[in-house]
């Protein structure tokens, strides 16, 4: 590939544009990336830094923030993702046109954050969308989004034509909308099933990133733990005031052992 | 400036409205620490009015006292006494420092008299109040989740509300 590129720009040096197909569709797409102009959270003043002068992100070519979500190629998860804002995150992706790519901006979309372990935080917005970027920070700086853009710039510049998903003969493991939670009594539902209880670790895993195939990564976080929703479960009882007892102590014992539990 | 003090209001208040003004029971909080200080009994200045004439105390501060802005309503959850605290902080809008009300309610059953129809500004308060900790505001126009969706069960800042994740995993049992 690096030989290619050589003598392509030898060849250009001297006066003769040669190209593929697949490096200028490539070199339009990464050029003009639009993102959604969505925030959620305080990554969100970063975003709008990074499209302002200082950070200029027009440099970029992703400049245009689309307020809809039929125009965008990129939709910037800026922030916390609530259960209850979920369901319209994943309707926006829904409604993205392909190609369409996903940065997780922050460590609240990249995983929960320090709200985690809250009630009303979703664990990472890959449970329920594959992520192309990851951005670590609370807030990240913009550079470091402007870091993530050419991250995923990079990584358009290395898609095959034929192998892309919305393109390719190959596997098309998301050919259908990506399933919207719905809210349910206990927590977030897909179908009818339970998937991310409140006060409670979600049972789906989260999805791999585009050029990993897009599917769910079937690694659930803390498969060992027996997930049931123990709200008005009469056996919880009280350790003290501050305190619940009933399910942590399973949990945790079940947890101190979780060197032991095989990764697979 | 109207600078009425907390011990003054409870003399005022149980003045005026015999019966109202109860007298505050020291709480038991939590447990003694393993190292550090043991909390005190929980008694502050505070006037605790009982919870069925909570609406005349509030509108004795409006009417006599000129505390006309409710600021929030707040509840905090005492497990081991088994009891809701309710707390209503009021302004006077000419200045000064704030008063507050407090209300007990059994965790079992907690309703309280609403405020909303003479401050509508409670509305949301006591949404709040509800959503999260499931105290029934008797007389409230729209009773309904405010913050989860209107399908849940269960009040998730209550103290017994389960946590399970990474923060409490291995923490001393």
């Amino acid at each position: 590939m690096a030989d290619a590129n050589n003598i392509q720009q030898d060849l250009e040096q001297q006066g003769v544009f040669l190209s593929t197909v697949n490096r200028f569709y490539n070199w339009g797409r990464r050029s003009s990336i639009w993102p959604m102009s969505f925030g959620l959270a305080c990554c969100a003043i970063e975003m709008m830094a990074f499209g302002l002068s200082r950070y200029d992100v027009s440099r970029f070519g992703a400049e245009l923030f689309r307020a809809s979500p039929r125009q965008s190629d990129l939709m910037i998860v800026a922030g916390t993702v609530t259960k209850k804002m979920l369901p319209q995150v994943v309707r926006l992706y829904n409604q993205m046109a392909e190609p369409r790519y996903v940065i997780a901006m922050g460590a609240c979309a990249t995983s929960g954050g320090p709200f985690r372990d809250g009630y009303n935080v979703v664990r990472g917005v890959d449970l329920f969308l594959p992520v192309d970027v990851y951005i670590p920070g609370c807030p990240p700086r913009p550079e470091a989004l402007l870091h993530a853009l050419i991250t995923l710039q990079e990584q358009i510049d290395n898609q095959k034509l034929g192998r892309l998903r919305w393109y390719g003969k190959g596997d098309k493991p998301q050919m259908q909308d990506f399933p919207v939670p719905t809210f349910g009594a206990q927590g977030l539902e897909v179908d009818g099933k339970l998937v991310d209880p409140v006060g409670g670790l979600p049972s789906v895993s989260p999805y791999t990133s585009p050029e990993y195939g897009e599917q769910k990564s079937g690694q659930i976080e803390h498969p060992e733990i027996t997930r049931h929703f123990p709200i008005m479960d009469p056996t919880v009882a009280l350790e003290h005031a501050l305190k619940a007892r009933g399910i942590s102590p399973e949990i945790a014992a079940n947890d101190l052992k979780r060197d032991e539990v095989s990764n697979a | 400036m109207p600078n009425v003090s907390a011990d003054d209001l409870r003399v005022r208040l149980g003045r005026a409205l015999p019966g109202v003004v109860q007298e505050v029971y020291p709480l038991k909080v939590a447990p003694p620490p393993a190292q550090g200080h043991a909390p005190a009994a929980f008694v502050t200045g505070d006037t605790l009015v009982d919870a069925a004439r909570v609406v005349d105390a509030a509108l004795y501060l409006r009417d006599v006292l000129g505390y006309a802005y409710l600021s929030d309503i707040c509840v905090v959850d005492y497990l081991t006494d088994g009891i809701f605290e309710v707390v209503y902080r009021f302004y006077n809008v000419e200045g000064g420092p704030s008063l507050a009300l407090k209300v007990r309610v059994p965790r079992e059953n907690p309703v309280v008299p609403s405020l909303t129809p003479d401050w509508p500004g409670a509305n949301f308060h006591e949404r709040e109040a509800f959503d999260l900790y499931g105290i029934t505001f008797v007389g409230h126009p729209y009773l309904h989740r405010i913050y989860m969706w209107d399908e849940f069960e269960g009040f998730p800042m209550r103290k017994d509300f389960p946590k399970q994740g990474d923060k409490y995993i291995g923490e001393d049992e």
